[in-house]
């Protein structure tokens, strides 16, 4: 093969095909028959109140917020990583700089009560 | 040679292998759940309750198809769709054996062992988190959107963990290939020089494939069934599906980055102890879900973000003095 990543891309397909099968499969037998009732959003048998997108908490928000900037960070360090052992003091150093941050980062966000919940 | 002829087999026996590991789950776990607890589990779908998944999958089928009258139609559908494709393509890179000669043919026991394979593999698991959250979001459903909200917050919150946590093995193994990290494991596992790393590792493995004591995604005394609340029929089997193989990856992934994959005493096949320590380690999710009781949310995210955290970033500064100093 050209290259392993074609092998890839190919069961990247087959798992496309086994999906659209598992989808397309029932349509041959399942029932079809809504009605209004059946088609409210689920509510414990309740007419249901209000809109669907209920307000939620500005928290998940702002978790989702945090994890961008970590996880960029972690990207970063993977390349470092597999190859650390070839680069040695060097690169140790220049990632302790920047791993300085981003768990002063952290703290930072600790300290300012970002990470307690309710 | 590898031609695409061979490696499309390779993908067909390993869509098949997942989908019948899926079903042969579903009933091994509702077996050993019912002897945890002291009764039977299924016991009336053929011998031992053992074609209780083939019941299980013609209902699904068979039921009717709902989608919800306030539903954004398109994303309602795609969700699913997501969810069991991403957890599927991790397995274009997983290996589950040394390549093994048939007639002269070297075969890979994987359908790709590419060089970024490590990466691919968590990416996909990674990627996981859209299909829940958008089919809260889709379903418009006060149940589905809690559930699905709380599910991609603590997904993204246990990924750093279990990313930071990786980098330690990728450090001893010098390579992102997973073939090459399971042959960097033949004299130790790596559990062995970074037992941390694997206590964070496993910890968010759970906390990734939703299980208990991480289930709060679906925690149904309290959401009814999280983001899934909406789905019928085959959709929300769907849904289940993705769950399970989820959960067949992550043991996987921890049997080749910490358990030493393959590598094994020479009285047993190579593939036969990545299958031993493959089992092994699905039974643990079993069994910790017959133990353990589920974490409340704000006690997830402080183990996520105050203990785990920390700690992986601990584990991987000692890993890299060590290999830079030491080594």
């Amino acid at each position: 093969m050209v290259s392993a990543y074609t092998d890839v891309l190919i069961f990247f397909l087959v798992g496309a095909a086994f999906v659209a099968l598992n989808l397309t499969i029932g349509r041959l037998f399942r029932p079809h028959n809504p009605y209004p009732e059946k088609l409210t959003p689920y509510e414990c048998g309740e007419i249901p109140v209000g809109e669907g997108q209920a307000p939620f908490n500005i928290r998940y928000y702002i978790f989702a917020l945090l994890f961008v900037v970590f996880d960029v960070e972690v990207v970063f360090l993977f390349p470092w990583a597999v190859v650390l052992r070839e680069l040695g003091m060097y690169a140790f150093v220049l990632m302790v700089i920047f791993l300085f941050m981003l768990v002063d980062g952290l703290v930072y966000a600790w300290k300012k009560g970002v990470l307690r919940w309710v | 040679m590898d031609t695409v002829g061979l490696v499309l087999a390779r993908s067909l026996i390993l869509a098949v292998a997942l989908a019948s590991l899926f079903a042969g789950m579903t009933v091994i776990e509702r077996k050993m759940l019912g002897y945890f607890h002291l009764r039977l589990g299924p016991t009336r779908t053929g011998p031992w309750g053992l074609l209780q998944p083939v019941a299980d999958g013609i209902k699904a089928i068979v039921k009717e198809d709902i989608i919800p009258r306030d539903a954004d139609r398109l994303v309602f559908r795609l969700a699913p769709i997501i969810s069991v494709f991403t957890a599927l393509a991790a397995w274009a890179v997983i290996p589950v054996g040394p390549p093994v000669n048939i007639g002269g043919l070297t075969i890979p026991l994987g359908v790709a062992d590419p060089p970024g394979g490590v990466l691919v593999a968590v990416a996909f698991a990674a990627l996981s988190v859209y299909g829940v959250t958008l089919a809260g979001w889709a379903s418009q459903s006060k149940y589905s959107l809690l559930g699905s909200l709380r599910a991609s917050a603590q997904l993204i919150s246990y990924e750093l963990a279990m990313g930071l946590s990786l980098l330690g093995v990728l450090m001893l193994a010098g390579s992102l290939r997973l073939t090459e990290i399971v042959a960097a494991q033949e004299r130790l596992p790596f559990i062995l020089l970074q037992p941390l790393g694997f206590v964070i590792y496993f910890l968010a493995a759970l906390a990734e494939s939703a299980r208990v004591p991480f289930d709060l995604p679906e925690a149904e005394t309290e959401l009814v069934s999280g983001y899934s609340t909406e789905y019928s029929g085959m959709r929300f089997a769907m849904f289940m599906m993705a769950e399970y193989i989820h959960m067949i990856t992550a043991s996987s992934l921890v049997t080749l980055l910490y358990l030493g994959g393959w590598n094994g005493p020479v009285f047993l096949p190579p593939v036969v102890w990545f299958l031993v320590k493959l089992g092994f380690l699905l039974f643990v999710f079993i069994w910790l879900r017959a133990t353990m009781v589920r974490l409340r949310y704000d006690r997830l995210m402080d183990l996520g973000w105050k203990v785990l955290l920390p700690l992986a970033i601990l584990n991987l500064v000692a890993t890299a003095v060590i290999t830079v100093f030491v080594a």
